[in-house]
This record gives structure tokens, C-alpha cells and sequence, in this order.
């Protein structure tokens, strides 16, 4: 991803421009960036900025303020990790093998994006209430998710699905099976074909997905809201400490809360550019410095 | 001794691509396994290599039945026409893949496998690029890094598919006598894949004409020109005469 962006702009500065309506497509792009993500972005931080630090930090370190972070990091991040994981499994099985039904399984992973996440909320409450089947089967073995954490989880893995799938999938169906061969020809075995020759080369978008995934958590509102209780200490969302900070008129709060929120998931994004950037590296013929390498993607023994 | 290949019958559906193979490599012998497009080499190369499974017949190593061992236990360092190289690994790491796979009883030390690489890659004359990724280097230089990296493996067999023909005629010309000096230094048996008779002419040890999955004649380029046992081999290896005259190569 970010190697093909890299490459472009080597380009840009180096070698004469082939494709024509370079300027006026990149006006176009810059305008609507502003209009649609930056401009509503500075609104808010036009708010944030009328806070002085101070009072920011009141706000944030208030108890009910952490404890709904805290919620809403933990079951973000074990929606994330869960679903890199089923996701790779996921993208695997649909790339590697035919079975009937592939398609139906192919079709169905963008579900979580194309319907309206309140109806998502809702099913999951139906499905995991104490007269749901989920629910009534766990209920048995004395285990509640409805309106507990793991009702929060698993609402956010629910809505981040897609994410993991369909970011390493496209990778994955790229892989050349020669180089598979050649690590057999060498004596590996399956598992240490996956992880010393699958596994590096989708590594990039496996950290691509799984950031996306999270910062996608972080901000989920309407599939977790109906699972997850909302109990203010316990269950509560840091979204949903917005929406109450708004419904009390302090827009102050809600700002705050809301940028620290933005910020976070910002960070991660970027963070997780610039990994798969370094991770990348080593394909571009350009890349000069090759000495400077990191190690971590030579095969430790 | 070397490697027996008795009989060994593959087909796509209705499509008989090799039918009743016979083949033997002795022992340091170099075999080119020559023939047209489309007449099975790639497939039979294949099947030697334990990426494929032929439908009947046997294989034997050193008098060991391998007909159905997997690729990973058959010990047979491949070299691909894609070269294949891992893009994410140095020089270096590519070459040392296979020992570093090895289960920890029979793994080389690292200073070991160090050591290893950096002869065999000397040998390869490509010492000067071991950190170097596969991404910097040229055709010629990669397809060096994949005859190190098979060689690492101290394989009973070599195995090339078309090795050359991605790279341009004096490359090849430097890379097959480098190739044939590699394979007399470190005393293996190799059987090449190709459909230039040239190459074949000047490598090889003997050379089997395959056409339509059969193996038409196996013998040294001599016997070849001299007696060709089918109107195909004579009218394939028709403009090769010219080059026995001229004394080159053999
Ligand atoms: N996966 C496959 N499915 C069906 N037919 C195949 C498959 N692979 C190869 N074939 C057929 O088998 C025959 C032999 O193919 P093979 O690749 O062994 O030829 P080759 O001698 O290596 O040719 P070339 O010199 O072009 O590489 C061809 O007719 C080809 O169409
Ligand atoms: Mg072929």
C-alpha cells in the first residue's frame, strides 16, 4: 500500500509524467479531503482548542471518563486480535480451497459493512439475550454477554470483520506458488513454509487490517450500544459518554472525549503506516540503504 | 545408482502428457531433457521433484524407492525458470533457508551455516552481493542465488527448469559454464530442462529428446546426431549437425 504510494512520489520528482490530468485530479482529490475529512476534523478541534489544558485533562482523567476507555480499548483490541487472526484463517481458506458455498462465504463477509450497524446491534441482542438461543445456551453453562463486556466485544468484532479479511485477502491471492515449491525443495516443512515465506509477505496488510479493524472499534456505536448495557462505570462506551455529554448541552466534554478518541485511532493508523511501509521496503528496486534494513524480517532461526 | 525412473505415466484428464517415461541419471552425470513445447519436460521435471505425482511408474534413488516422498524429504535442490527467490529475505538468508530448516539435530551451527553460504556463494561469484534483496539485483545475478540456495541443501539431485531463458544470450553462455563447473566441483548429478538445443549440446552428459510424453531417444549428443532413433529427433536436432563439425563444445 504505502510502497506503491512511495514509489509514486519517487516518480513524481524523478522521471517525466505519463499520465496526463495529474493537476487537475489532485485539485479535485485535496478539495474533497478538505470539505469531507478535514474540515468537520477542525471543527473539532476548534473545539478542543477553546478547552485549555486544564480543564482537558479534568475531564479525561475523570473516573467515568476512564472507565469507559478503558471498556472500550480492552474490547477493541480483543475484537482486533480475534479477528487478524480469524481473518487470516478466513482469507485463507477462501483463497487456498475450493468447497461449495465459497461463494456464499465469500459474499457474506461484507455483510457486517452493508448493513446498518443498529440492525447488527439488535440481532446480536436477540441472539445473546437470555431467551435468545445463544443466550439461553450460555446461560446454562452460567456464562452472561449480553450487557457485559463480552457483549461489547463481540458486537465490535462483528462490525470489524470485513476488515480483516478483505485487506489480506487480495495479498493472498497474489502469493506465487512457485516460491511455496522452492521452500519444500528446501526441506520446510508446511508450517515452516507459512511462517517463514506466507507469513512475511502479508504481513503488511495483516498490520494494515488489523489497525483499521481497531480503529473501527474504538468509534463502533450503534452494534454495541444495544449488547452492551451501558452501565457507567461497567458498560459504558467512551462513543456513548459523547452522546450523553451532548444530550447534558457540555460540549467541552464531548470534544475532549471525542478527540482523545479520534486521536488514538490516528495514531494507530499511522503508527501501523509506517510499519508496513518499512515492511515493504525491501521490494522497491529504488530502495536504496538496503544496509539499514531491520532485522525483523530476516529469518531468525 | 543415481536416480531410476521407470515407467512413469502422468495425464490431465484425457490428456496423456507423459506416457511410459524411462530415464536414468548415474551418479555426477548431467542429463538435458530436451524437447518442444508442450511435451511434458516441466511436468516430468516436476514429478522427479515430488511438486507433482505421477498416475504409474516408480521412481528409485540410490536404490530407494521415493516414488511417493514428499518434495521436503527427497533432498532435490530445484532451480526455477522464475527463480523463485524469497523477496523478503537477503541474499544471504535465501541461501541459508534450507539449512536453517533443518530440525535442530541435523542443523549446522550459525557460524556454520554462515560459513556455508559465504563458500557458496563465493563459488557462485556473488559474494559481494550476500546483503543485497532480491529486488536490486539483475536476472542473471538472481538466478545465481537460486542455484546457491539449492546447492546449500548438498542435494542428491539438481533439478533446472529452463533456468536461462528469461536472461539474455551472453548471460546465459556465462551462467552455463558456471553452472557446469558448479555441478563438477560439488560432484552432483543434475538434470536440465530445456527446448535450445544449444544449451543442451554444450551442458549436458547425454540428452533425452522428449516429444508428446514420450521420451524419443537418451544418449550423448553424439549418438544423437550420429544415429537418431526416430525421423523427429533427426528433423529437431537438424540444425545441430552444423555445430558437431565445428568442433564446439561436447
Ligand atoms: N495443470 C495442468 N492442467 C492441465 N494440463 C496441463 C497442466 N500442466 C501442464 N499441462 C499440459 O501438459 C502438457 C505438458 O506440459 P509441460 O509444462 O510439461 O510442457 P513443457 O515441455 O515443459 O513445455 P514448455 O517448454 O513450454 O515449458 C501440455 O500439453 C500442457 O498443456
Ligand atoms: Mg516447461
Amino acid at each position: 500500500m504505502s510502497t506503491s504510494i512511495s514509489h509514486a512520489s519517487r516518480q513524481r520528482s524523478s522521471a517525466r509524467r505519463v499520465i496526463p490530468g495529474f493537476g487537475l485530479t489532485l485539485g479535485v482529490t485535496l478539495l474533497f479531503v478538505c470539505l469531507i475529512i478535514l474540515l468537520p476534523l477542525s471543527a473539532l478541534f476548534f473545539q478542543l482548542g477553546q478547552l485549555g489544558f486544564a480543564d482537558y485533562w479534568r475531564i479525561i482523567s475523570s473516573d467515568r471518563t476512564l472507565a469507559a476507555f478503558r471498556v472500550t480499548i480492552s474490547a477493541a483490541l480483543m475484537a482486533t486480535v480475534f479477528n487478524a487472526c480469524f481473518g487470516l484463517l478466513l482469507a485463507w481458506v477462501i483463497v487456498r480451497y475450493k468447497f461449495p458455498g465459497k461463494r456464499l462465504l465469500d459474499a457474506l463477509i461484507d455483510l457486517p459493512f452493508a448493513l446498518p450497524t443498529a440492525v447488527a446491534g439488535i440481532a446480536l441482542v436477540a441472539l445473546y439475550d437470555r431467551n435468545g438461543w445463544m443466550g439461553m445456551l450460555l446461560a446454562e453453562m452460567n456464562i452472561k454477554v449480553a450487557y457485559t463486556w463480552w457483549g461489547i466485544a463481540i458486537a465490535m468484532t462483528f462490525t470489524s470483520v470485513p476488515f480483516g479479511v478483505r485487506t489480506v485477502q487480495p495479498v493472498m491471492e497474489s502469493l506465487k506458488l512457485d516460491i511455496e515449491e522452492a521452500a519444500q525443495t528446501l526441506g520446510a516443512r508446511d508450517i515452516q513454509v507459512f511462517r517463514h515465506i506466507i507469513f512475511p509477505q502479508l504481513w503488511p496488510s495483516f498490520i494494515m487490517g488489523a489497525s483499521l479493524a481497531f480503529a473501527r472499534s474504538l468509534g463502533e456505536f450503534g452494534a454495541v450500544i444495544f449488547i452492551a448495557g451501558n452501565m457507567p462505570y461497567k458498560t459504558e462506551i467512551a462513543s456513548l459518554l459523547i452522546m450523553i455529554r451532548l444530550d447534558e448541552y457540555d460540549f467541552p466534554a464531548a470534544s475532549a472525549i471525542a478527540g482523545t478518541l479520534l486521536l488514538l485511532a490516528l495514531v494507530v493508523l499511522v503508527l501501523a503506516n509506517i510499519a508496513t511501509g518499512r515492511a515493504g521496503r525491501h521490494l522497491s528496486r529504488e530502495a536504496k540503504g538496503w544496509q539499514l534494513q531491520p532485522c525483523i524480517l530476516r529469518c531468525a532461526p | 545408482m543415481g536416480l531410476e525412473i521407470e515407467n512413469v505415466s502422468k495425464s490431465y484428464g484425457s490428456n496423456l502428457v507423459l506416457d511410459a517415461v524411462d530415464l536414468d541419471v548415474q551418479p555426477g552425470e548431467f542429463v538435458a531433457l530436451l524437447g518442444p513445447s508442450g511435451s511434458g519436460k516441466t511436468t516430468l521435471l516436476r514429478i522427479i521433484a515430488g511438486l507433482q505425482f505421477a498416475e504409474g511408474g516408480r521412481l528409485v534413488m540410490e536404490g530407494e524407492d521415493i516414488t511417493g516422498l514428499e518434495a521436503r524429504l527427497r533432498r532435490f535442490g530445484m532451480v526455477f525458470q522464475s527463480y523463485a527467490l524469497f523477496e523478503h529475505m537477503s541474499v544471504a538468508d535465501n541461501t541459508a533457508f534450507g539449512l536453517k530448516m533443518r530440525p535442530r539435530g541435523s542443523r549446522p551451527s550459525r557460524s556454520g551455516i554462515g560459513e556455508r553460504v559465504k563458500t557458496l556463494l563465493d563459488m557462485a561469484e556473488i559474494g559481494h552481493l550476500a546483503e543485497r534483496y532480491p529486488s536490486q539485483l539483475s536476472g542473471g545475478q538472481r538466478q545465481r542465488v537460486a542455484l546457491a540456495r539449492a546447492l546449500a541443501i548438498e542435494p542428491r539431485l539438481l533439478l533446472l527448469d529452463e533456468p536461462f531463458s528469461a536472461l539474455d544470450t551472453k548471460i546465459r553462455k556465462g551462467l552455463r559454464s558456471a553452472l557446469r563447473d558448479l555441478q563438477r566441483k560439488v560432484g552432483i548429478s543434475a538434470i536440465l530442462v530445456t527446448h535450445d538445443q544449444e544449451e543442451a549440446f554444450e551442458i549436458a552428459d547425454r540428452i533425452a529428446v522428449m516429444s508428446e510424453g514420450r521420451i524419443e531417444q537418451f544418449g550423448t549428443a553424439e549418438e544423437l546426431l550420429r544415429t537418431p532413433a526416430s525421423p523427429f529427433v533427426a528433423e529437431f536436432l537438424e540444425g545441430m549437425a552444423n555445430y558437431e563439425n565445428q568442433g564446439a563444445g561436447i
